[in-house]
């Protein structure tokens, strides 16, 4: 099989499932989609989620069913630095909406797309609890607030020297 | 100054820390709680202190607690509802990434007033980084007894998990969220049977707000009788506010529930007004769902009065000339922000977030949303203002969960006083593209206090 | 006027206290536990509310598509505040001394029609080539309830037509989420391929992964579906539901009870289905051999004909037994006469409206119809 957790993982999955009571390992499907998403590329093949499906003895529909419902698990995949760029009132009232427009002009694409180098992909999304710091937006596991072009500029090169 | 009840120890340098957090009378609730009381006096305490839910709804806390079913052998559960996805609204997590282990005394008091053995602390999924943070404060608690097996020799035992959701507002609502924690999509269930009585795997289940929870710590140190003197009437305690808009200073501010709305926007120890020297426009108190609020009727009610902070001023004059408290997510429009845009970003919030389990939310939020990008683009016609009043009017009270009505009641309130503003984007299409509408009547009537703020 | 439930024929020792509860103001006495909706039935007629997603036999069904909204004016007679909200009358149980308004109460047909509207918004209206059309809930809904034009000035949204294994087509397009097939897969066969997939206006029916559904009984969802969205690929387009003559038959199933009804013309067998109570529901679940695989007639006994009770353009052929509920809704609907959205018989060439159905001797034929059978 091509998709497989490391020992570590397995190990995870063991303890995430055992949160719950005896024979309720499905509560465990959130968090070990995230997990399958972190470990396999970014996002969630069909073959990732019929894995999932095995591990926690479910049938794959359900774990289709609970993919495709939380806007977090990509179906398709995505480039490696993924710009989720707020776009909410709050946010709004901050521009937000400059912000993406200057990320668009700045790396060539629209909203959803991935640059040809597949470095990046933007996704505008809904509030995501930084109201207070707008505009912003969530890169990997933590928040960038009160974004200028400036910031733009800063954190794309920073991901482009990562990259390297 | 406004008295502190949950931040008064935030400025404390790694507070963060169980150490810290013990060195400062951390856990000395949960000590008298566990060693000297028992569940039915905790519950008393929370009853006395006259706490309401802040998750939204402000139902009383102590209430609810008592209607927790109590049926033999089945195991009882208490949910820390960390989801905070109501725009607007960032109070929950400065909380749980500042003073994790207040949240934790929290539910290790509350889970022992309900004789819950297992917490579960639900959080949204893209407060990726907290977590951490939670899981770490939760560690350190059990590696000093007040986690895990016989909590300080009472012979109490509780778990706190952690479960991460995966972006769904819905997941916030009690029932869409248990779901959510079983590992299924995140559809609300059909009232009844309430949570109380089945919730979790079919268990009762009480499903509390991280900063409700938060704020047993201070009831039980002070006492409830205590507690119940800060703020007004049946507003007991303090609040949580998380301001954001066109203000000077964004943030998470605990409000003694005592002041105006006046003193909340303009004074330095609050948001610090408007900047550059704009003026007030309107106003969403308490997070995207509530009604939205000229200048006008914001500062003072119908009445004349002053508005306050309280949960029954905001809400005074009902729908009609008033709003609500909500999960205190406070959004301020400035002059030039254009209401029409701002409802039409909500109900697009609110078309993304709708779980299409019934047909007037799954089909009315989307149509809604068409209809005003429509009059924002210019292409919409007089009629279609009258369409969205009815649309919204048809979705609220026929939907399963509360949802629809959060959708239905922002494009309603707009309407209800904002009209001439829709209006003008209908006759003005060309105009309405270039530039925003303005402050019409709505005229903050404080110009003086707002010009002294900006400077 | 009382009623008296069905399901309280009890003798006397172990009758339980009944809950009264007047509906439209029509009183019945039902046992404790029972909906609004069931009590409605039992009184039947006009007073009961439209059910889309409700389905009595699969647990957990209902509450979804808001059709069934009605209006508690009274809570019971120990607590007689009214509801502040209409209710779903499939999962609202009642209470003794309960009111409820149904078509009495203007609040509620304002709501369904709202509601009816919803669930048409990204309807593709497409009856004229729909297998459905003639025994679909939807139309019938409108017929009864909606208004006659639209509002909506948007693309609608669409889906492509899947084959989901050899027996079923998915035309997704056409449904309104009511969730029973999915409750179907789930309760009758012991393995769940096809679910909901998405969020929102954007969820639908589907596989994910394009899966045949391969299951004894997984057939039985054609027959829950109440639109056209599900469909039986061994019948497709043979024939329009009106030019079939409903019979009663039993087979010697070993999976099943047996008991279908076959879809003739002539003595050719072009589909057969479940039973279906006068609400449209499944009386008993049948098996896809005898759904799919029996098309000959030797295969089975026949009973009698199928007595078609609803008001649908089924009885009102030539057909045996129309009972027509009362007809009353005109009146209580201020003389309002509801009007269909789009009626079959206006667009249907084969539905000349020169050929009265009713003076026709034996089924409808093509040969009876001036053109061609030309529905596609
Ligand atoms: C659509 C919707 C979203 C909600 N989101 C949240 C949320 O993010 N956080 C929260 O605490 N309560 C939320 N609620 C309220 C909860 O359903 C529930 O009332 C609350 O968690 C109860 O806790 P409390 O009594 O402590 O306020 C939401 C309700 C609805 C209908
Ligand atoms: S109101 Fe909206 S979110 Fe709530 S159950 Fe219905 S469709 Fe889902
Ligand atoms: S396919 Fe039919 S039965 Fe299944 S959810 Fe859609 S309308 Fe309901
Ligand atoms: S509106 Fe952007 S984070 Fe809340
Ligand atoms: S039948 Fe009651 S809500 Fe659908």
């Amino acid at each position: 099989m091509a998709v497989q957790f490391s020992e570590e993982n397995l190990n995870k999955v063991k303890e995430i499932i055992a949160r719950y009571p005896e024979g309720k390992q499905k509560s465990a499907l959130l968090p070990v989609l995230h997990l399958a998403q972190e470990s396999f590329g970014g996002w969630l093949s069909a073959e990732s989620m019929d894995y999932v499906a095995s591990l926690l003895q479910i049938e794959p529909i359900e774990v289709y069913e609970v993919a495709t419902f939380y806007s977090m698990y990509n179906l398709k995949p995505v480039g490696k630095y993924l710009f989720e760029v707020c776009h909410t009132g709050p946010c709004m009232l901050n521009g937000s909406d400059n912000i993406i427009d200057y990320i668009k002009e700045t790396l060539g694409i629209s909203n959803g797309e991935t640059t040809t180098d597949g470095l990046f992909t933007l996704k505008t999304v809904e509030c995501l609890g930084a109201c207070g710091y707008a505009p912003m937006m969530q890169l990997g596991k933590h928040f960038r607030e009160h974004l200028t072009k400036a910031k733009v500029d800063e954190i794309i090169a920073e991901c482009r020297s990562k990259a390297n | 100054m406004g008295r502190k009840l949950l931040l008064d120890k935030a400025h404390i340098e790694g507070i963060r820390y169980y150490d810290t957090y013990r060195n400062n009378g951390g856990y000395a609730a949960a000590e008298k709680a566990l060693k000297s009381m028992s569940p039915e006096l905790v519950i008393e305490e929370v009853k006395k202190s006259g706490l309401r839910g802040r998750g939204g709804a402000g139902f009383p806390t102590g209430l609810k607690w008592s209607f927790l079913a109590k049926p033999e052998g089945v195991p009882r559960y208490l949910v820390c509802n960390a989801d905070e996805s109501e725009p607007g609204t960032f109070k929950d997590r400065y909380l749980m990434e500042f003073l994790p282990h207040l949240l934790i005394e929290g539910l290790l008091i509350s889970s022992f007033a309900l004789g819950a053995n297992c917490t579960y602390i639900y959080i949204r999924g893209e407060y990726a980084w907290i977590p951490d943070i939670l899981e770490e404060a939760i560690n350190d608690a059990k590696k000093n007894n007040w986690l895990g097996k016989n909590i300080q020799g009472t012979g109490y035992d509780l778990e706190i998990y952690v479960q991460r959701g995966a972006g769904a507002y819905i997941c916030g609502e009690e029932t869409a969220l248990i779901e959510s924690l079983e590992g299924k999509r995140g559809n609300p269930r059909i009232k009844p049977p309430f949570p109380a009585v089945k919730g979790l795997w079919q268990s009762p289940t009480v499903v509390n707000n991280v900063e409700t929870l938060a704020a047993v710590v201070p009831i039980i140190n002070i006492g409830g009788d205590e507690y119940a003197k800060y703020g007004t009437g049946k507003s007991t305690g303090t609040k949580l506010i998380s301001a954001c808009g066109n203000i000077n200073k964004p943030g998470v501010y605990e409000i003694d529930m005592n002041i105006s709305v006046e003193e909340f926007i303009y004074s330095d120890e609050f948001c610090g007004g408007i900047p550059n020297g704009k003026r007030l426009k309107a106003c969403i108190p308490g997070g995207s769902s509530v009604p939205i609020l000229p200048a006008n009727l914001l500062l003072k009610t119908a009445k004349g009065e002053p508005r306050m902070m309280t949960y029954e001023s905001l809400n005074d004059g009902g729908f009609a000339t008033g709003s609500m408290m909500g999960s205190g997510g406070f959004i301020v429009l400035d002059e030039d922000q254009c209401v029409v845009r701002h409802t039409m970003s909500l109900a697009r919030f609110y078309h993304h977030e709708s779980c299409g389990q019934c047909s007037p939310c799954r089909e009315g939020t989307g149509w809604m949303k068409k209809v005003l990008l429509n009059i924002e683009n210019g292409k919409g016609k007089m009629t279609d203002i009258d369409l969205l009043w009815d649309i919204q009017r048809k979705i609220e009270g026929n939907t399963i969960c509360p949802l629809g009505d959060a959708a239905a009641w922002p494009v309603a309130a707009a309407i209800r006083h904002f009209r001439d503003e829709f209006e003008w984007h209908v006759t003005h299409p060309e105009e309405a593209m270039i530039r925003n509408f303005g402050l019409a009547h709505y005229a903050d009537p404080l110009p003086v206090v707002a010009t002294a703020a900006a400077v | 006027m009382a009623f008296r439930g069905m399901q309280s024929f009890r003798t006397m020792a172990e009758e339980k206290k009944l809950f009264k509860v007047k509906i439209d103001n029509i009183t019945v006495e039902v046992e404790p536990g029972t909906t609004i909706l069931n009590a409605a039935r039992l009184i039947g007629g006009d007073v009961v509310p439209p059910a889309m997603c409700y389905y009595s036999k699969l647990q957990g069904s209902g509450g979804k598509c808001r059709t069934c909204l009605v209006k508690v004016s009274k809570g019971s007679d120990a607590d007689p505040r009214p509801m502040p909200k209409l209710v779903a009358s499939c999962r609202t149980t009642v209470m003794d001394g309960m009111e409820v308004g149904n078509i009495t109460s203007p609040e509620v047909l304002d709501a369904r029609k709202g509601v009816v509207e919803f669930l048409l918004l990204n309807h593709p209206l497409d009856c004229p080539v729909c297998d459905q059309a003639g025994e679909c809930d939807l139309q019938d809904l409108s017929y009864e309830h909606g208004v006659s034009a639209t509002r909506y000035e948007f693309k609608r949204r669409t889906f492509d037509k899947i084959d989901i294994g050899d027996h079923i087509k998915l035309h997704m397009t056409r449904c309104i989420l009511c969730y029973r097939c999915v409750f179907t897969a789930d309760q009758l066969t012991n393995k769940r391929e096809h679910g909901i997939l998405g969020r929102g206006d954007a969820s639908e029916i589907s596989t994910y992964i394009q899966n045949s559904l391969d299951n004894d009984f997984i057939g039985n969802v054609i027959d829950v579906c109440p639109v056209g969205a599900l469909t039986d690929r061994t019948a497709r387009f043979k024939n329009r539901v009106w030019f079939l003559k409903p019979v009663d038959a039993k087979c010697e199933c070993t999976k099943c009870s047996g008991k279908a009804v076959l879809w003739l013309r002539g003595d050719e067998i072009f589909r057969v289905t479940a039973r279906k109570d006068k609400y449209g529901e499944v009386e008993e679940f049948i098996c896809d051999t005898c759904r799919f695989e029996r098309k000959d007639p030797k295969d089975w006994t026949v009973e009698g004909p199928r007595k078609v009770s609803r008001h649908s353009v089924i009885s009102q052929g030539h057909y045996v037994g129309v009972h027509k509920p009362d007809e009353t809704i005109a009146k209580v609907m201020d003389g309002r006469a509801p009007k269909l959205l789009m009626d079959i018989h206006d667009i249907s060439e084969v539905n000349m409206p020169a050929v009265d159905l009713s003076k026709i001797d034996g089924p409808a034929h093509s040969n009876d119809f001036p053109k061609s059978n030309g529905v596609q």
